[in-house]
């Protein structure tokens, strides 16, 4: 019974957050958009506008639902669900803390990279479902971005993979820090089990991980379709690409997803990259600055900031870089970042064999 | 070559991105001058270009490209500015009036009476053209521009100051002149 109820009560509460999230960033978003450009951005609905975002998904929930004549109807209403779901599906398995995880599975990372891709087929049901040639050429652009990027992607895994020896998330969070079950050590020399902080983290576990990072975080970003890779949405030549015909609540949820999107992947990024919940402060001698900053209530601040920290710079990104063009975008892709992440690949594996052992 | 590109493409975007960082941060305070007749008003342009209308109103001109006004007891209702609108925005109905009415603050003598003098604010372009052509110069544009309003029909601003007794009573008085003159005539 009381299994049951924690099954039901977890899905809700990532529910809740996403939506808490979704409502804050949008705010966030618009506030940096705002001060990037020299502007004030929202400041009449509550004090600073704070209350913005809240009038906002009250506006688009009372809106009628409208489903165009000639749109396929199943299609056009399970689409909204079908992305959403798919990215929903995605926080079962990432920890927030030390053995804090909705779902301890052995293959989360693969679970991750399984259940997002759906995502893709989702935008295609929307932009086909709407019989709209800018929601078609909208889902056209986003399937072909999304399947090309899913290689960079995949490879960067791949990469943090050999080196971690595991698809669970949990224990590759486990293993970036002072809590770490195996022998950590810093770029392969200086075994810093007991140092723990920002050295510990698997970008600093080996020189190529940076690099490997850097080529996540483009790659990830042109997955979730943000600027400068949101040639499917294109506000300015395809009124909003797939969900041009969506909405109130269907809206909402294409955002919730964007939005939830958003915060996977820097969460991803985070746990395999960036030390997970782990602090980055180091032990310094007696100054024990990492057990300090070790523990439930500070895995769940750290995971938290972090994440948050990289959805800024995606926000960051957004208002300073201009859109990509379609060529330029799979250039980009296929020239630069798939063989820079194979390169990472093949490092990975030699350093598995040739330095940790 | 391809990496020359990258290294490039990096490089222009770091570029970019400490700029719109100095911005995010330096955004604490707003544009120092909003008046551009004051010197050293291009130099003062730093901040936030948000003027938080209604609460904060930018410096405009005395008279500018803004709402008309008619100074009704200067007009001659001459038709002129009527004639004169691009987008037939002024609607004029004249009753003439048997003597001399008075004169206007320029000197020109009044014998009509402006039963209508309606301009619909909807319309207008803000050419000026009726400003123009005025021979008394009594119709202008003002410094106002913020006329909302919930309802089309406040938009139509009427300018004659006459009740419609009075001009049942001017009509009367015309039409009783007339008369007077045709069977003057025909005696
Ligand atoms: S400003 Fe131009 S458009 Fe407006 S009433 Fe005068 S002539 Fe007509
Ligand atoms: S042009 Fe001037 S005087 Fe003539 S009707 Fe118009 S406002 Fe009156």
């Amino acid at each position: 019974m009381l299994d049951l109820f924690i099954h039901i009560l977890v899905p809700v509460a990532i529910f809740m957050f996403i939506a808490i999230f979704t409502l804050f960033a949008v705010y966030a978003e618009r506030k940096i958009a705002g001060f990037v450009q020299d502007r004030l951005g929202p400041m009449e609905t509550g004090k600073y506008g704070s209350l913005q975002t809240i009038a906002d998904i009250l506006k688009l929930l009372q809106k009628e639902l409208i489903t165009p004549f000639l749109a396929d109807k199943i299609l056009f209403r399970v689409a909204p669900i079908v992305i959403f779901v798919a990215i929903f599906t995605g926080f079962s398995v990432i920890p927030w803390s030390h053995n804090f995880i909705p779902v301890n599975t052995h293959t989360g990372l693969f679970l991750i990279m399984a259940v997002v891709s759906i995502d893709a087929i989702g935008i295609l049901m929307a932009g086909w479902g709407s019989n709209n040639k800018f929601s078609l050429l909208g889902a056209m652009r986003a399937i072909a971005q999304m399947v090309s990027y899913e290689i960079p992607v995949g490879l960067t895994l791949i990469t943090a993979v050999m080196l971690t020896q595991s698809l669970n998330l949990n224990d590759i969070a486990t293993n970036q820090g002072i809590l770490a079950t195996e022998e950590i050590k810093f770029l392969g020399i200086w075994s810093i089990k007991n140092v723990g902080g920002v050295l510990a983290w698997n970008i600093f576990q080996a020189p190529h991980m940076i690099v490997t990072y850097i080529i996540f975080f483009i790659a990830t970003l042109a997955e979730c379709n943000r600027a400068p890779f949101d040639i499917p949405e294109a506000e300015s030549e395809l009124v909003g690409g797939f969900h041009t015909e969506y909405g109130g609540i269907q809206f909402a949820f294409f955002f919730l997803a964007e939005y939830a999107m958003m915060f996977l992947v820097s969460m991803l990024g985070v746990v395999l990259f960036l030390g997970a919940w782990n602090t980055p402060f180091p032990n310094i001698g007696s100054i024990r600055l990492a057990d300090w900053t070790t523990g439930f209530g500070w895995g769940i601040f750290w995971t938290f900031f972090k994440s948050l920290f990289l959805v800024g710079i995606q926000m960051w990104i957004r208002w300073t870089l201009p859109r990509l063009r379609a060529d330029q975008l799979m250039n980009l892709c296929w020239k630069v970042l798939t063989p820079l992440a194979f390169l990472c690949m093949a490092i990975s594996a030699i350093w598995r064999i040739l330095v940790i052992t | 070559m391809v990496f020359k590109i990258a290294f490039h493409a990096l490089k222009t975007a770091f570029k970019g991105l400490s700029l719109t960082v100095k911005h995010l941060f330096g955004a604490q305070k707003a544009r120092q001058e909003l008046d551009i007749t004051k010197d050293h008003y291009f130099d003062n342009q730093t901040g936030i270009a948000t003027v938080q209308y209604p609460k904060v109103k930018m410096p405009i001109p005395e008279v500018a490209r803004y709402q008309l006004d008619v100074e009704i007891d200067d007009c001659i209702v001459c038709d002129l500015c009527a004639k004169a609108c691009p987008v037939d925005c002024i609607a004029i109905e004249a009753i003439k009036s048997p003597e001399v009415i008075g004169k206007t603050s320029d000197g020109s003598v009044k014998r009509l009476y402006p039963a209508r003098f309606d301009i619909d604010m909807a319309k207008c372009m803000y050419c000026g053209l009726c400003t123009v052509v005025c021979p008394t110069e009594c119709i202008t544009m003002t410094d106002q521009y913020d006329r909302s309003s919930t309802k089309l029909t406040d938009l139509i601003y009427g300018f004659s100051d006459m009740t419609d007794d009075q001009v049942a009573q001017r009509k009367s008085e015309w039409t009783k002149f007339q008369a007077e003159k045709e069977a003057a005539k025909l005696k």
